[in-house]
């Protein structure tokens, strides 16, 4: 059939399916019924057209009405986050477990870590300068030290509320670049957790020598639980991206990354509500003024929790 | 060849060329993206300026927020089509053709930091030059494309009303093409430029009036006159 016959024939179908597209991408109803037939005689037709060779920009607005169609009637919401509650409640602890090696190793290396370097600048008090500038040091002291230091002094609500937009902006963006510099090969993510370790270990160290142990740790046990986790989630996930270009297995390394990145969503998403919580914790009930027993106790039910939720939540039922 | 299509074979098979987007237009799509965000940000910084420390911690929210969330919102509620995209004519799709889910777009906007690795997008740049598709980092990851977004225009033949002459000789499929082709493109081309061209196949037009004579055989070779 010629190029101007074949249009003939046609046009009357590809204006009523163009119409059709483009009420359904505006949201407008339209009469669904008629768009599958219409489709496929569509697509026979551009096939048609372009085995035959019978017009450049004929072919081009068939492939653009055809690529109009399949992205309606194609469009599969695949993998998505189902509700909130079912994400925090089994999805998000679910994901986490997966990862159980992935999660220990971080947990160890980051206390690990800070651990050893805490008693480093115990015995040596110098170290801390060796790492973290004067200024920042006497900022710290002043925080915690001085019996003035804003720990002891009652904070109005809305610096809470500043402080809460501070921390969610400032945390999560860290948690989620720390996720996407594992993309190079897992470093940016272990420079980011070996960095934190350094700064925890360092700096309650310096405070407990300082005979500040008291405001310091009772100010970061409430919000660390969260905070501290979910940064190395963040980190877990950034890992996954990493070892997945270091170590592909049988994929090609772009199939390697592209399932882990679908696998590392939920921990990084998880990861970011987590440390909206941890920032609620830390600008409303960190700075409350109750005796520090209270905040200690606050502060282990909250790891407990923590601990219970992503390691228990969302088993399947044995039976 | 090499051409800047990525082919989708669909469940009807049929293969739908995908126009994949190159660094440049997406570059300019960002950075107006990058405009409307600073805009968008000084206006609420004016705006909540009036609430003292809740309009801060509003503020650092909502920054919070256009900084990683303005992207996926568009591009998953809106086609595909943050504003930059839509004014530079782009389309954020699956490897697939089909629209972008909220997995997928989250992904590929939150690895934007590695694609900006080790600084000014040079990573970013790399895959995008190295891969056929022009994919970044985050869109290896995320499997998914920027392509252009055109919607279809009806085509109108501009082949001219002149009598149909069939060719001399018989033509090939392919052959049939061009001649169709440049019938239907000799308008946008000089005269001087149209002559040349139709004065390649000598055999076949003759050398008194090429352009003339081969448009009359592309009105034949489209149905005209019979």
């Amino acid at each position: 059939m010629r190029l101007e016959a074949f249009e003939a024939q046609g046009r009357a179908r590809w204006t009523r399916i163009a119409q059709l597209l483009a009420a359904f991408e505006r949201g407008e109803s339209a009469n669904a019924a008629e768009l599958p037939a219409l489709y496929r005689q569509l697509c026979h037709d551009l096939a048609l057209a372009r085995d035959r060779q019978l017009s450049g920009a004929l072919v081009a607005e068939l492939n653009e009405l055809a690529l109009a169609g399949h992205r309606l009637l194609y469009q599969a919401r695949t993998g998505e986050i189902r509700g909130l509650g079912a994400f925090l409640t089994r999805d998000f602890p679910r994901a986490v477990r997966s990862e159980l090696p992935l999660v220990a190793g971080l947990h160890a290396l980051f206390y690990g870590l800070a651990l050893a370097l805490a008693l480093l600048a115990w015995l040596h008090p110098d170290l801390i300068y060796s790492f973290i500038p004067q200024e920042q040091v006497s900022e710290i002291e002043q925080m915690y030290v001085a019996s003035d230091a804003p720990v002891h002094e009652p904070r109005d609500a809305s610096a809470d509320a500043t402080m809460f937009g501070y921390y969610i902006w400032n945390n999560v963006s860290i948690a989620f670049r720390t996720f996407a510099s594992g993309l190079a090969f897992g470093v940016g993510t272990l420079v980011s957790v070996v960095l934190n370790a350094l700064q925890l270990g360092l700096i309650s160290s310096h405070l407990a020598r300082e005979g500040a142990a008291e405001p310091f740790f009772s100010f970061v046990i409430g919000h660390g639980s969260f905070e501290l986790t979910a940064i190395l989630l963040a980190g877990v996930a950034g890992m996954r991206l990493g070892l997945a270009l270091l170590a592909p297995g049988p994929r090609s390394r772009v199939a390697a990354l592209r399932a882990a990145a679908l696998s590392s969503l939920p921990i990084i998403a998880g990861a970011g509500l987590m440390l909206v919580i941890a920032a609620g914790i830390e600008a409303f009930w960190s700075p409350r003024l109750v005796p520090a027993q209270w905040k200690y106790a606050v502060g282990a039910a909250l790891w407990l929790l923590v601990a219970l939720w992503l390691g228990l939540a969302g088993r399947a039922r044995a039976d | 060849m090499i051409d800047t299509v990525h082919a989708v074979q669909t469940p009807e098979g049929v293969d739908l060329a995908l126009r994949v987007a190159g660094p440049v237009p997406r570059a300019l799509a960002f950075g107006v993206d990058l405009l409307l965000q600073g805009g968008i940000a000084i206006a609420l910084q004016i705006a909540l300026s009036a609430f003292a420390g809740f309009g801060v911690g509003l503020y650092l929210i909502a920054l919070f927020s256009l900084l990683w969330f303005y992207p996926v919102l568009f591009e998953v509620r809106a086609h595909g089509q943050t504003p930059g995209k839509r004014m530079l004519g782009l389309r954020v799709v699956q490897e697939n053709g089909t629209p972008v889910g909220w997995s997928a777009s989250a992904l590929r906007n939150f690895l934007l930091v590695a694609d900006f690795l080790p600084l000014f997008y040079l990573a970013g740049l790399i895959a995008m030059v190295a891969d056929p598709s022009f994919r970044r980092l985050g869109d290896l990851a995320a499997g998914t494309l920027v392509i252009y977004a055109d919607a279809p225009r009806p085509h109108v033949s501009r082949i001219p009303d002149v009598t149909p002459v069939p060719p001399p000789l018989a033509l090939t499929l392919d052959e049939q093409a061009a001649v169709i082709a440049f019938a239907e493109r000799a308008g946008s081309v000089s005269p001087e430029r149209a002559a040349e061209l139709a004065a390649i196949p000598l055999s076949l037009v003759g050398a008194d009036e090429p352009r003339a004579t081969l448009v009359a055989q592309a009105a034949y070779l489209v149905g005209r006159g019979r």
